[in-house]
């Protein structure tokens, strides 16, 4: 017997990216999905791809009915105001917003700029990135999304946070090339082909949301983001300056970036000196749940730059949610995930 | 089976049967090329690669 799931807010990127991955899921089955601008209309006509892979129409969120797992992947703001409802709904509940992600609710308003609706529910999630929670998402009922840019900064710094090879004293900066998916389905002015095509485009040098996501999981204070969009629909690349402390080596490095990719199935190490991929590059990661890291160090002076590239709608959302799912029912990890990318593409 | 220690990156890399001195492998890990300079205890040593910059 499969475990059933539905999907609040089915219709945009994050929830088609779920879709995709849930009607391939061999241990789920998908109950229903809402939209209120898409209601009655099948999955496929807004998802192209699901379709012959599913009948399924669009419902009403009025509509929900109760399930095993239920998905959130409404716009930000929505899941808060809502929670209680949805708790009555399913006993295990998986946010991709980004309401539930910070512990602190001042830190919450500090960063996003109101007060939270639902303070009580925030320390009642577990943040949804395996690599850093997968003990306690073995646990939990409820999870929260991952903020796309922040997991990208947070898996580029994890080997050296973990391995404690950095030099707190001095500030940690990552440059984040972004494509144009992580604006969402909805669209605005600047996603315009004429104003998106062949951007490369900062805007936002710091102070991005994502920024509260680093500083909470990895501990550090003194790190800034700077979020620049690309040419690309899919994909983002994390590039990471900071120092390491005295002493530190590039065998060093390998020893703690290999050690996250032997913990982690989704983590591979890519400092290749042959071929044409030779540091991690997002373009051949879509649709794939893997995060590719890579560094360099120069020895002369600590300067170490750290980069990770990812899938957003993948590893930076459905894909880690998904990943979260199959610790939280305690199943293989990987299952449904298993996609290995294109290439060439 | 023999073991050695990539100069590189530290990869731990088994050699396979019938490795011989002078025979180049290729580092899975950082993709460096190594010369097998000696079997008992095996060692080996970064061999000259050709560098490439793709043009950039």
């Amino acid at each position: 017997m499969k475990t059933t799931v539905s999907i609040v807010g089915g219709s945009g990127y994050g929830g088609g990216e779920l879709l995709r991955l849930l009607l391939a899921h061999p241990r789920m089955e998908v109950k229903q999905a809402t939209s209120r601008s898409h209601v009655g209309e099948y999955v496929y006509q807004v998802h192209p791809n699901l379709r012959k892979r599913t009948s399924l129409r669009f419902s009403d969120p009025s509509q929900l009915e109760p399930v095993d797992v239920l998905f959130l992947a409404q716009p930000h703001g929505q899941a808060q105001q809502h929670i209680e409802e949805y708790a009555q709904l399913a006993p295990k509940i998986i946010d991709l917003s980004a309401d539930f992600r910070l512990r602190d609710a001042a830190f919450y308003e500090k960063w996003y700029g109101a007060k939270h609706a639902a303070p009580q529910w925030l320390g009642k999630f577990v943040y949804g990135l395996p690599e850093l929670h997968r003990a306690e998402l073995a646990a939990a009922k409820y999870v929260s999304g991952v903020g796309c840019n922040a997991t990208a900064g947070n898996l580029a710094l994890l080997p050296l946070v973990k391995a404690q090879l950095l030099d707190l004293s001095a500030s940690i900066l990552i440059e984040i090339k972004v494509g144009s998916s992580e604006a969402g389905a909805e669209g605005n002015a600047g996603s315009l082909h004429a104003e998106r095509a062949n951007v490369i485009r900062t805007f936002s040098a710091f102070g991005h949301r994502h920024t509260a996501e680093v500083i909470q999981e990895m501990g550090v204070t003194e790190v800034s983001l700077t979020m620049t969009a690309v040419d690309l629909v899919r994909g983002a690349l994390a590039t990471a300056h900071a120092k390491v402390k005295p002493g530190v080596t590039t065998k060093d490095l390998w020893k703690a970036y290999r050690a996250a990719a032997n913990e982690n199935p989704f983590v591979r190490v890519v400092k290749e000196q042959r071929g044409i991929y030779r540091a991690p590059d997002p373009k051949i990661l879509a649709g794939s749940n893997y995060a590719d890291l890579g560094f360099e160090l120069d020895e002369s002076n600590g300067h170490v730059v750290s980069i990770c590239a990812i899938d957003n709608l993948m590893k930076g959302a459905a894909g880690s949610a998904v990943q979260c799912l199959n610790l939280m029912m305690g199943w293989e990890e990987t299952l449904g995930l298993e996609f290995m990318g294109l290439h060439p593409i | 089976m023999s073991t050695i220690s990539c100069p590189e990156c530290a990869a731990e890399i088994t050699l396979a049967a019938g490795t011989e001195v002078g025979e180049i492998i290729v580092c899975p890990d950082c993709g460096v090329d190594l010369e097998i300079v000696a079997l008992e205890p095996a060692a080996a040593q970064l061999a000259p690669m050709e560098q490439e910059d793709w043009g950039e």
